[in-house]
């Protein structure tokens, strides 16, 4: 640890950092951020600065509103998007109270929490986000990049240059990538995040959002991960690899099994199908969410879009899209990369909260060694709902209310969050359905005040 | 007294226990601190917390004891510097191709004041390479004292296991390392992310080298990494 300060320290001064950011993350994962200058860092990095939580969502009431943010040195970094003259950097904050004991609010310490008692059971938790967005003209013009006329000759240099500039940047903060474009146009975008334990992922998280904002800012266009931004175009998701390792092995893996999956594995994904309704609201947390996820096929209506590919039935299969939990299948050679990917999360969710309920899910499914339901073969969309029924295929819920509901019912999550993240989270939550309940929506006008 | 124990602040290793009168006259009479071990496991057991300063093991009498123990001190993962060897002139064959587990050798019976001579140059030179400052291979330079990375003329921005990680392997270029090895020697057996904290670090490292400087820490398949370019 002493070394870790030292590095911090004298990188700081080697480098001419001018202002050290240090960050933290709500309970709904906004990131929150304020700066001191090098000279506050030593006293910091030792005994944390001081700063009034009241001020931030989820935290703490008025009277005991003193916290102290205390800096984790390994994830110092420098900043690379501020130019050169004068580097910042950023460092990660665990919370505490002011004598010194985690605090519960703090979601970054919900993670280590869960992470822990994976870790008691011999177990290290592993995820891999594949994070969707799309770029806009501007936050208050949702205007796809390829569909504004003024872009038309410089369109592909503009995506071009965001493409290189955003990946130079992550690669800088040793956030490795693999990019990819959506079909649908160069508005859409995929980044996929390479594997790291949970926590560092869940840093990673926080920080790919900034940079995507900050790199699309210096361009002059607006990057979102707004779940749902264009009612008939894709979602943006976060569909989640993840997977369990024991010491250096995969404890997903079997080689003796059909589909390549240990028990520990199967168990794994039978709890976060059993435990998928009640961990929605965390993993997909904002009225928007369900605009995204809510693709379900109307009784009697027109057949929904396939390929918009967002999960809406709680059910597992090796290579069906549209299922809740997807299991890639491992390339010969390649066993120790056995993992499942689970779909329905979307990248606007607070990650430190979303890894702490997937992985809470998945435990409980093999501590208790749940059995795993057989995999879904047919497409689940074309399913009626008694064919479904018959399989004993549910829903996931289809509105923030719906899950809400479905969370506060929840011991499992309780568990997960601790008492304090799980009574601000449904309180913030149903604040946000009740103030979304009260409006009155463009749809409703156009529908009903010519006729009614 | 100057020069010789006075710089030296941790004890010296001896070997055999009992050491020969003479040679715990002469280490006393020259100021080191010494105390004599009579096999591996002891020098292992009765390691001070800062670690040897250093080893004179006598060979003369029971030369395999003596090369067993030299090994014994050089494969630990921070191999003991430096050992002297004491051996008889009929024993001078025996030291061809042992030549990676001793620093220096006096011949035996020796003479105090070149062994103190000896000793005394031996860890004027440790001290001296430990505090070369700059680590460098092809474009990569690190300096140790400021932790500052650079590549050409950029700098590296690292965090600090990143920055730890790439010493190690630049310090040891062409040598093969297992992930736990690796784990051992940088992380020391408080790291947290298990065993693919290695995998994860190497594919930070690469990332912040860039493309064209990516390979230089290679992977060797079902074994682990190597660092340096192959010819």
């Amino acid at each position: 640890m002493e070394r870790q300060l030292d590095y911090v320290l004298r990188t700081v001064e080697e480098r001419g950092v001018r202002f050290v950011r240090l960050w933290f993350t709500d309970v709904v994962g906004s990131l929150k951020s304020f700066a001191i200058t090098p000279a506050e860092l030593e006293v910091a990095l030792e005994e944390g600065m001081t700063f009034d939580g009241s001020a931030i969502e989820g935290y703490t009431r008025v009277q005991e509103s003193d916290m102290l943010a205390l800096p984790d040195p390994n994830t110092f970094e420098i900043v690379p998007w501020r130019g050169d003259d004068a580097p910042a950097a950023r460092i990660f904050c665990d919370i505490q109270h002011l004598d010194g004991e985690p605090f519960d609010g703090d979601p970054r310490f919900v993670l280590k929490r869960n992470l822990e008692r994976a870790r008691e059971k011999g177990f290290t938790f592993y995820a891999g986000p594949e994070m969707e967005f799309y770029y806009f003209e501007s936050a208050e013009n949702p205007v796809p990049l390829d569909r504004a006329s003024y872009f038309d000759l410089t369109q592909l240099d503009m995506v071009s240059e965001l493409r290189k500039q955003t990946i130079i940047t992550l690669e800088a903060m040793g956030i490795p990538v693999e990019y990819s474009f959506h079909e649908l146009g160069p508005s859409q975008h995929e980044i996929d995040l390479r594997y790291t334990d949970a926590l560092t992922m869940a840093d990673n998280v926080m920080t790919f959002r900034l940079v995507v904002k900050e790199v699309a800012q210096d361009l002059g266009v607006y990057a979102t991960f707004m779940p749902k931004p264009i009612p008939d175009a894709f979602g943006s998701g976060m569909h989640t690899h993840l997977s369990l390792f024991e010491g250096d092995v995969n404890a997903f893996h079997d080689p003796g099994d059909e589909h390549g999956l240990s028990k520990v594995g199967k168990c794994f994904i039978a709890g976060l199908l059993r435990h998928a309704s009640e961990i929605t609201a965390v993993t997909n947390q904002w009225v928007n969410s369900y605009k995204r996820l809510g693709m379900a096929q109307v009784p009697g209506g027109p057949a929904p879009i396939v390929g918009y590919e967002a999960p809406v039935y709680v059910c597992w299969a090796r290579n069906n899209r549209s299922a809740l939990v997807r299991v890639p299948i491992a390339k010969k050679g390649k066993e120790s990369s056995t993992r499942i990917e689970f779909r329905s999360p979307d990248p606007a969710c607070n990650p430190y909260l979303a890894f702490s309920v997937m992985l809470a899910a998945g435990l409980k499914g093999v501590e208790e060694g749940y059995e795993l339901p057989p995999e879904a073969t047919n497409n689940i969309f074309e399913m009626t709902p008694e064919e479904r029924a018959a399989e004993g295929i549910g829903a996931l819920p289809s509105s923030l209310a719906d899950a809400v509901d479905r969370l506060e019912r929840s011991e499992l999550v309780a568990e997960a969050l601790g008492e304090h993240v799980f009574e601000h989270f449904i309180r913030n939550k149903r604040r946000e359905w009740v103030e979304y309940k009260a409006q009155v929506t463009p749809w409703e006008l156009d529908r009903y005040l010519g006729s009614l | 007294m100057t020069g010789g124990g006075d710089d030296v602040t941790e004890p010296i290793l001896v070997y055999p226990d009992p050491p020969p009168p003479l040679l715990a006259q002469t280490l006393d009479l020259a100021g080191y601190r010494w105390k004599a071990v009579a096999n591996a496991s002891v020098a292992t057991q009765d390691e001070p917390s800062g670690g040897w300063g250093g080893a004179v093991v006598c060979g003369d009498d029971d030369p395999e004891g003596a090369f067993g123990i030299c090994r014994s001190l050089r494969k630990r993962d921070a191999p003991l510097e430096p050992i002297l060897l004491l051996v008889s002139g009929a024993q001078l064959g025996d030291l061809e191709l042992r030549e990676d587990l001793f620093d220096d050798f006096c011949l035996s019976p020796f003479h105090p004041r070149e062994l103190e001579a000896r000793l005394r140059h031996l860890h004027w030179r440790a001290g001296r390479s430990t505090s070369a400052s700059v680590v460098e291979y092809g474009e990569l330079a690190l300096n140790v004292e400021t932790y500052q990375a650079a590549i050409g003329q950029r700098p590296l921005d690292l965090t600090y296991m990143e920055y730890e990680l790439l010493k190690f392997l630049t310090t040891h270029p062409g040598k093969v390392f297992t992930r736990e090895q690796l784990l051992s020697r940088v992380w020391g057996y408080e790291y947290y992310g298990g065993a693919r904290t290695v995998d994860v670090h190497v594919r930070r490292l690469r990332a912040k080298l860039g493309e064209e400087h990516a390979p230089l820490i290679q992977t060797v398949r079902s074994v682990g990494y190597r660092f340096g370019l192959t010819r």
